[in-house]
Parts: structure tokens; C-alpha cells; sequence
């Protein structure tokens, strides 16, 4: 899929022109295809009507490609001196929505920003990622190994996890955590330390269940038995599972899906729009959408082995796993696997703020690609 | 984060650990991402597995659970059958009821046009909270009924004012109407909102505004009346919203019935009884109820819309109790009309022969009980057809010690009384004809002495006007005819209008004659009920009059000369007369009970006549069940 390109962006010298060329346009090739059955899904969403949500995703999404190949010809290693100032300006906009933030659902999660509506929340991960990957990028084996050194990067997650705890988003907290740990991972912290944080997680979680507002409770229980209270908060699991069952193997067919177009189906442009497409085009259609977006993430892991220095590694493994947990968290969700937790399905769902933040990753993504090369500087003991 | 040139001094060695050491951490990189791609891969397949197993393996289930999400079956009621009378009149049908009808939703403030639309109907405060409660409680696409029964002229009014009634919009109902009103209330009966307990067996009983028979032959036709629903299914969106209609099935519409009853006729006996007085007559040779008038009445069109507090107490409170049909459930005592039954069951068990001579001095003695006849100064030496006519008491009190209580049970139950009937009357009473064991199983003894009262229908008879017209136009044909109202569903007669549809009683041909000659004598051979006498041209009429007394004269008051007048009307007695014409072949089977009448000869038999009279008029001497017999088979 990635074709092999010979390398010339050793350093900043390259010109523009040259980086365009290292750009794979494959991978942007398989972004407008995923972005094209959002497109499709959310034309059937509107009825077939493209002014009610395609023509906006559309236009997003062109917005998005410029903006990710605008960031893919900056140089990796501008990215990475200003990856904790981008990483202090999404906790600053943490913060803002905290206090001038609009409500939703009960919580506080965007602010407006001129046309879009942005989620700080979502910028966090991309910047979470760049920050820890700017940290650990030059630190060795042994390095890594010393708790101390793990301190700071542990806060640095937990700050924003906080954050978004207050706002309060249970999911958020728990996937940037996600994404946090997979950094950590890939950097190389010991395997027992992870066991070990894990085992306290698992301890706290009671107290934390204790603590949690009503709602993110009854999140957790209606998963664990949806059909205990079919008109509540169970209600959307058990239409969107009717909605996909019944797609079988093949769907009913574009605009004919039931369950949708009826408004059985909540939230059909955003959280449920897998459902959506599983409904009209069945098995092989949702199956395919799963393919292409593993495809992405694949990706991602190929930007991570490619790279000569260890900033692009943990930035591709890190913006997979986001990608990645976006995908998962909501197919799983929408097919009653786990808790609805209002995470969309990224360059497909309706919704602008999803769409920029994962443009401007693969943005960064696509810069670590093109610089893959680049000489980043040794590593410190 | 900035980045020096390194130092010259050691920089080579330094470089190779720096390589080394870089590519330990890639190495050590390179698994760890491994391990986390095939974590990530291995989630992937999970899903893949779990949208396998919802749409391929589960998938069936999960198109029924989307089809029954989807589609919905509405039910529209069929139009309720119409009851006519004999004649082809219609005694319930269906009338329009125009409605004025507000769907929130198209009313931006529907407050506002409620406000306009009492401007133009008044709406009364009861009302008004009524419809708004209805509005909140609904969705705001179903329609609220403002007003029932709109006129012409308030309907005119609405159209006029359309445009400023956003939302209002007036629509086609049917509604019950009994154009004969209180005349056959009792026969055709009335249909109301079923009760919770009526909802469940059938769908249609949901929809609102549904009616169901709850009384007469509204109520024990009511599934043929009904008809089934229709169905149109529809698909709906998830807040119930009707989006298009999938498929419609056309209902089955309720079928006609066709009852015996001539409404013109009941209407005309209607008119001729008193308060308290029931009548019913029958088409002696087959049972058919062709008038069954009792006063008071009701209205039963009121029950359609929904009977208020005031009126129901006003009803239920009512000592003449206007809603229950006494010829069904009204009981009383047979006093002597119910002697020839005595007598046929004295022939049957040969206690005696016809001709058999029995003495009447006035009074029966037996034991220390002394029994009195009506007539203080005794009947002389009486027959069998003697003591009939006359209605002597001693002759009966002595049959009644020869031939015993359960033989004459036996013979009343045989001859329609204290049996159920099976009449198309719900709730029809099946009366009490005692015996001893009855009594014993009460815990009380049965003397001869009770058994002698109750030789001249008196004691603890209970018995229905219905069951005395069975017993008198079984004596007429000696047939087992049961009485019944329904003569044809659909269109298509029912079994029963012919004579040969019933079984002969059994009763020797000797016997019959014997007590339809003393019946005759009662009215013609110069008996108690002389004035009873039909004119000429109608033929003759036989009878038997019957006088119950509702308190126990006392020993004083016989003493003292007991004249009824003197009583209050409540005790005074019931006064009853049965009666078949024409006697020589009885088309017409009758019994009255005037209630406190005092005298069966000086109140029901002067009744009775005016209705065989009016009988004759109107159906003529002709075969009154004559229709059917001939369109039938």
C-alpha cells in the first residue's frame, strides 16, 4: 500500500516540493475513501438530503486534508521543541471550558471558536501524545527504567485526565489515559510498573464507582444488563442492536433502513452512524468500513517502524492507539459491547470538532512520516 | 529540547554506545508496538466477530424485533349491526355523530384557539379541563375530541371559522340511537364503553370510543353486532408518528338481528299498562316474544353518551326500579293461574279423575290450620273444570294434600316455570319453584300444610311474568316452545319458528283438553274472568285469573271484613291473568301482572283482553309467525 520513496529530508534543507512528494499519497487516498462512506452515510442520515449533514462533513473534511498536509511539510522537529506549548495550550483550553464551556448532556465539553465547535478534550490527546513523545524521545532503556524519570510524564497525563473528569466525561478521562499508557508502553517502561498501576486502578475503581454522577452510573449499568431497562438509558443500545441485526448480511439498502429513518435509532448522524451504515449496507458493508479504518491505524504502525528517531515512533504508535481506541470504543459501544460513552467514529461521524482534532494528528502524523529520516539528536543517559 | 554538537574528546566510543543503546530501545520498541499492534488487531476481530454474530447469526431475530419496531396494526371499528323488529323497523342503529376534533401539534398555541373555538361552541368548565388534560396526556399529533354530537348549525360555525381554529377539524363518528327510546329498553337493551374487565379477549374493545351491548339483545348479540375489526397497518416512527400505510384489512361489519318483537304493538301495550304492570305475549307455537312491555322504562340512548351521577342514582333509587325488566326479573307468586298446573299434575298422578266431585264449604280444614277459600261461603260440590273456573281454593288445597309439592314441581318445571329459560335476555332470572327438598336443604321443615298453601300458587313461588306467558302458551300447544326473541341474523331466519321445532310436552290429549276447556270457562263459560270476553270477531279467549297476596291476611282483619281497599296500595295484592287466544287454534300466548292490582279478574283480565284485542288489530288472526315460516325452508 505504501509505496517505498527514496529518502532526501535528512534535514531541514529539503525543499517544499520534495516533502510534497514524500507525502504517501496512498494513506490520504485511504482518508478520502473512509471520509466518502461518512459521506454516504451521512447523506442516507439526512434523508438522501446533502445539505442536511454530507455537504458540511464534506466541506470539514476537505478543510481537514489542507490542514494535514499544511502540517505534514513542517519540520518534525519544530513539532517536537513546541510539543509541550501545544501540549500547554490544550490544558489551558481545558481549563477555559471549565469555566465558559457550553453544557452538554449535563457536562461541560466545547467552546465555540468562531465556526466550530471545539473539544478541548480531543486536541488533549493529540497534544498528550506530542508532549510524550517529546519526553521520552531521547530517554534510553535505563532511562526509562527510573521511576523518577516517570513522574513527570505521569502528571503531565493526569493533569488534563483530571480535567476532563471535572467537566465531567468519563470516557475521555479513560481513553486519554488509554492513550497515555500506550505511549508509555512503547517507551519502555517496565512491564510490572504497568501491572502495577493496573493493579491500583482496579482497587480504586469501587471507590471511584462511588463518586461517579448518576448518569456515568447508569451508563455502566444498563451495559451490564441493557435490556433491564429498554425505555431508559438501555433503550438506545437495544435499538441500535436491533438496527444492526437486522441489516444482516447484506442491509436493506440505501435510505432503507428502518430503524434510522424511523428515529428508532439515536443520534444517528454522530455516535450511532455505524449503526447507520451496518443497517443499509449489512455485514459486508460495516465490515469494510472496519477494514478501511484498520487500514488507518495500520498505517500509523508503519509511520512507527519506518521512523529513524524515537519522536516519530511513540508520536505514530500514540496517534494509532487514539485512532484506534476512537474506532473501537465506538463500534463497541454501538454494538452493546461496552458502555455508550458519546464517542464518535472518526472521519465518518457528523461532528467538526472529532474531524479537525484526528486531521490535525495525522497532520503530525504525516510530518513524521515525511521526516522520518531527520536527525533528531542522540539520546541522554 | 535543543540539541548540542557533542564534544570531540571520546566521541567515537561515546557514539557507538549511543547506537548500541539506540538500537536496544528500538528493538525493545519494535515488540512493544508489535504487541500493542496485535492487541489492536485482535480488537479489531473482535468486533468483526460480534457484527457477525449480530447481523448473520442473530440476525433473523433482530428483523423481527425491526419489523415489530416499525410496523403497527391500528384497528378501526366495523359499524355495529342494527337490531330490527319483526317487521323491518329499526329499533338500534347507527346514527353520525359529527365531532369537532384538535390536533395540538398543528396549533401553534392551542390554548388561544381553544379560547376561540368556546367562543363559537361553548365549552363548559368541566370540559375545558377535561380536553387539557387529555392534550398533555396524549402526543401532540393525536386528536382530542372537544365536542360530541355537534348540530348543524355548530358545525356550519366551525367551518366558517376554520381559518382562525388552526388544528380543528371536524370528523364523521356513528353513534347508538334507539329511535323507539324507553319502549324496548328492556328487550333491545343499551350499549356503553366496555368495562376493563370486557377488554382483553377481543382487540377492538381498545379502540377508543368503542361501544359494546351491555344489556338485552345488544348484549347477548354483541359479538354478531360487533363484527370484527378492520385492521390497517402502518408504519410508525419511534415517537409513534404514522408514516405510510403498509397493508389494510377491511373489516367484517357487524351483522343485523332481526328480533320477534313488533315494536308497534309494544309500543300500543305500552300505552294500555300502568306503572308497575308488566305484560308479555308470546306466539303460542313457537315460543317467539312478540311484545314485552313493562312500565317504568328508561331511556337507553342516555347510556351511549355516558350516564351521569345524578341520573343513575335518580334510576338505581327508584322504588318502580325503571331499569330492571320485570317480566325477566321481576318474581312473583302465580297464586291461581298456576292451578291447572296443580291439576294436570293431580290428573298425571291419577289422584283423582276429572270428574272426581270435591266439596267446598269455604275453608279446608287440616290439622288445626284452617284454609280459606276466596269465597267465604264456599263453591258447593266442585269438579275438576268447576274449581278452574271458579278458582275455587278448597279443590286445589285438596288436590294439592293428594298429588304433593314435588309432583307439582315437577309438572311446573315441565310447563317453563322456575327452569332457565334461555331467553336472549341477560340476566334473565330462572326463578324458585319450591320442593322439599329446597326447603330442607334450608334447614327448615316441609309440612303438608305448606304444601297445601302452595296447591293455589301461593308461599314460595318466585316466578318471572316470562315464565307464566311459557306456561300458557304451552298449555295452548302443548309443546315444549321456549321463549326467544332472535328470528333472524343476518338475514338468515334462526331455527325455532316453526311448532314442529318443539317437543310435544307429553301431556295425555284428554288432560289438555280438560284444562283449556275450564280456561275457556274462565272467560266465556261464565268463570271468573267473564269480563275479559273478547269481542266477536277476534274469536274466544281462555284464561285464568290470579290474585297473590303480598302480606298474610291476618285472623283480625278477616274478622273485622278485610277489605283491600282499606290497605295501603303496597299491600294490596298482585293481581295477574294469563291468557291464549283464539281458543279453538291459539295463535297468541299472554300473561299480565299488575302489581298491587288487587284483583286478577278486576284488573289484569280487562288488560289482557285490551292487548289480545289490540293483538288481533295488528297482526291479525292470521299466522303471526307466518314470515318466516315461509321464507325458511
Amino acid at each position: 500500500m505504501i509505496f517505498e520513496r527514496r529518502l532526501l529530508t535528512r534535514d531541514r534543507g529539503a525543499g517544499i516540493l520534495e516533502k510534497f512528494w514524500q507525502i504517501p499519497w496512498s494513506f490520504v487516498i485511504l482518508l478520502c475513501v473512509v471520509a466518502a462512506i461518512g459521506y454516504v452515510a451521512l447523506l442516507s442520515a439526512g434523508s438522501g438530503n446533502p445539505d442536511t449533514y454530507a455537504q458540511k462533513h464534506a466541506i470539514r473534511f476537505g478543510f481537514g486534508l489542507v490542514m494535514m498536509l499544511g502540517l505534514a511539510m513542517i519540520d518534525i522537529r519544530l513539532i517536537a521543541r513546541f510539543a509541550w506549548v501545544g501540549y500547554l495550550g490544550a490544558v489551558a483550553l481545558l481549563v477555559l471550558v471549565l469555566i465558559h464551556g457550553n453544557v452538554g448532556k449535563g457536562a461541560q465539553r466545547w467552546i465555540d471558536i468562531g465556526p466550530i465547535q471545539l473539544q478541548p478534550s480531543e486536541l488533549m490527546k493529540i497534544m498528550l501524545v506530542l508532549a510524550l513523545a517529546a519526553w521520552f524521545h531521547r530517554a534510553s532503556w535505563e532511562k526509562v527504567g527510573n521511576p523518577l524519570f516517570l513522574i513527570p510524564p505521569a502528571l503531565a497525563v493526569l493533569l488534563p485526565v483530571g480535567l476532563i473528569l471535572k467537566q465531567p466525561n468519563l470516557g475521555t478521562a479513560l481513553i486519554t489515559c488509554m492513550v497515555g499508557a500506550a505511549v508509555f508502553w512503547s517507551a519502555g517502561m517496565r512491564w510490572w510498573k504497568f501491572a502495577l498501576v493496573f493493579g491500583a486502578g482496579a482497587v480504586a475503581a469501587p471507590i471511584a464507582y462511588e463518586r461517579l454522577h448518576d448518569y456515568q452510573r447508569a451508563r455502566i449499568t444498563t451495559f451490564l444488563d441493557p435490556e433491564s431497562d429498554p425505555l431508559g438509558a438501555g433503550y438506545n443500545i437495544i435499538q441500535s442492536k436491533i438496527a444492526l441485526g437486522s441489516g444482516g448480511l447484506w442491509g436493506k439498502g440505501f435510505l432503507q433502513g428502518t430503524q434510522g429513518h424511523l428515529n428508532f435509532l439515536p443520534e444517528k448522524q454522530t455516535d450511532f452512524i455505524f449503526t447507520m451504515i451496518a443497517e443499509e449496507f449489512g455485514l459486508v458493508g460495516a465490515l469494510t468500513t472496519l477494514v478501511m479504518l484498520l487500514l488507518v491505524v495500520a498505517f500509523c504502525y508503519l509511520v512507527a517502524f519506518r521512523s529513524k528517531h524515537q519522536f516519530g515512533r511513540l508520536l505514530a504508535v500514540g496517534l494509532g492507539t487514539n485512532f484506534f481506541l476512537y474506532v473501537f470504543v465506538n463500534v463497541a459501544m454501538v454494538t452493546g459491547s461496552i458502555p455508550v460513552g458519546g464517542v464518535p467514529l472518526p472521519l465518518i461521524s457528523h461532528g467538526g470538532s472529532a474531524m479537525i482534532t484526528v486531521m490535525l494528528g495525522f497532520g503530525l502524523l504525516l510530518s513524521a512520516y515525511v521526516h522520518r529520516d531527520a536527525e533528531m539528536g542522540p539520546m541522554r543517559e | 529540547m535543543s540539541w548540542r554538537p557533542w564534544n570531540g574528546a571520546g566521541l567515537l566510543g561515546r557514539e557507538r554506545t549511543v547506537r548500541k543503546e539506540e538500537e536496544r530501545r528500538r528493538g525493545i520498541f519494535t515488540r512493544r508496538a508489535a504487541l500493542l499492534g496485535a492487541v489492536q488487531l485482535g480488537a479489531f476481530g473482535f468486533l468483526g466477530s460480534r457484527l457477525y454474530r449480530l447481523q448473520v447469526e442473530e440476525g433473523a431475530r433482530y428483523a423481527t424485533l425491526a419489523e415489530e419496531n416499525r410496523v403497527s396494526a391500528r384497528l378501526f371499528a366495523p359499524p355495529r349491526g342494527r337490531v330490527l323488529d319483526r317487521n323491518g323497523k329499526v329499533v338500534a342503529g347507527n346514527r353520525l355523530n359529527w365531532r369537532a376534533l384538535l390536533v395540538a401539534e398543528q396549533s401553534a398555541d392551542h390554548a388561544a384557539t381553544l379560547e376561540t373555538f368556546s367562543k363559537i361552541v361553548p365549552l363548559g368548565d368541566h370540559e375545558k379541563v377535561r380536553i387539557e388534560r387529555e392534550i398533555r396526556r396524549n402526543r401532540r399529533f393525536v386528536p382530542v375530541v372537544l365536542r360530541e354530537f355537534l348540530t348543524w348549525e355548530e358545525m356550519a360555525r366551525i367551518e366558517v371559522n376554520a381559518p382562525d381554529l388552526p388544528g380543528i377539524s371536524v370528523d364523521m363518528g356513528t353513534t347508538r340511537i334507539y329511535p323507539e327510546s324507553e319502549h324496548l329498553a328492556h328487550v333491545v337493551g343499551y350499549v356503553a364503553a366496555p368495562a376493563e374487565s370486557d377488554v382483553g379477549d377481543d382487540p377492538l374493545l381498545q379502540l377508543p370510543g368503542i361501544r359494546v351491548g351491555r344489556a338485552g339483545v345488544e348484549r347477548h348479540h354483541d359479538r354478531i353486532l360487533r363484527g370484527r375489526a378492520g385492521a390497517v397497518e402502518v408504519e410508525v416512527n419511534a415517537v409513534g408518528r404514522v408514516i405510510r400505510e403498509l397493508d389494510r384489512r377491511e373489516g367484517i361489519p357487524g351483522q343485523d338481528v332481526q328480533i320477534s318483537v313488533d315494536s308497534e304493538l309494544q309500543k300500543a301495550i305500552r300505552g294500555k299498562i300502568q306503572e308497575g304492570t308488566t305484560a308479555v305475549l308470546l306466539d303460542a307455537r313457537n315460543g317467539e316474544v312478540l311484545a314485552m312491555a313493562t312500565k317504568p322504562s328508561f331511556d337507553p340512548n342516555i347510556f351511549n353518551s355516558g350516564v351521569s351521577a345524578a341520573q343513575w342514582r335518580q334510576w338505581t333509587a327508584a322504588r318502580s326500579t325503571p331499569l330492571i325488566n320485570k317480566a325477566t326479573n321481576g318474581l312473583y307468586a302465580p297464586g291461581s293461574t298456576f292451578k291447572m298446573i296443580v291439576a294436570l299434575a293431580a290428573l298425571e298422578a291419577k289422584v283423582c279423575r276429572p270428574g272426581d266431585v270435591v266439596s267446598c264449604p269455604g275453608h279446608l280444614d287440616f290439622g288445626d290450620t284452617r284454609f280459606h277459600c276466596h269465597n267465604r261461603n264456599g263453591h258447593g260440590g266442585v269438579n275438576m273444570r268447576t274449581a278452574i273456573m271458579a278458582s275455587c281454593d278448597v279443590y286445589f288445597y285438596e288436590m294439592a294434600r293428594r298429588v304433593g309439592m314435588d309432583r307439582i314441581a315437577a309438572m311446573g318445571n315441565r310447563f317453563g316455570m322456575g327452569v332457565d329459560l334461555e331467553i336472549e335476555l341477560p340476566g334473565t332470572r330462572r326463578g324458585l319453584m319450591p320442593t322439599r327438598g329446597w326447603r330442607l336443604n334450608q334447614g327448615k321443615s316441609w309440612s303438608i300444610g305448606d304444601t297445601i298453601v302452595h296447591g293455589i300458587g301461593q308461599g314460595f313461588y318466585q316466578l318471572t311474568p316470562l315464565s307464566l306467558a311459557v306456561m300458557t302458551a304451552r298449555l295452548a300447544t302443548g309443546r315444549a316452545v321456549q321463549p326467544h326473541l332472535t328470528r333472524s341474523i343476518g338475514g338468515r331466519p334462526v331455527r325455532g319458528s316453526r311448532p314442529e321445532d318443539w317437543p310435544s310436552l307429553g301431556i295425555p290429549d284428554a288432560d289438555m283438553r280438560l284444562i283449556r276447556e275450564a280456561m275457556w270457562g274462565v272467560v266465556n263459560g261464565g268463570g271468573t274472568a267473564g269480563a275479559a270476553r273478547l269481542p266477536a270477531q277476534y274469536g274466544q279467549m281462555a284464561g285464568k285469573t290470579g290474585t297473590t297476596q303480598v302480606r298474610r291476611v291476618t285472623r283480625e282483619q278477616r274478622e273485622r271484613g278485610f277489605n283491600v281497599n282499606s290497605v295501603p296500595r303496597e299491600w294490596r295484592p298482585h293481581a295477574l291473568f294469563v291468557a291464549y287466544a283464539p281458543h279453538d287454534n291459539p295463535l297468541y300466548a299472554l300473561s299480565v301482572v299488575v302489581e298491587h292490582g288487587t284483583s286478577g279478574s278486576g284488573a289484569a283480565a280487562p288488560i289482557a283482553r285490551d292487548i289480545m284485542v289490540e293483538t288481533f288489530q295488528r297482526l291479525g288472526p292470521q299466522r303471526p309467525g307466518q314470515r318466516v315460516a315461509e321464507a325458511g325452508r
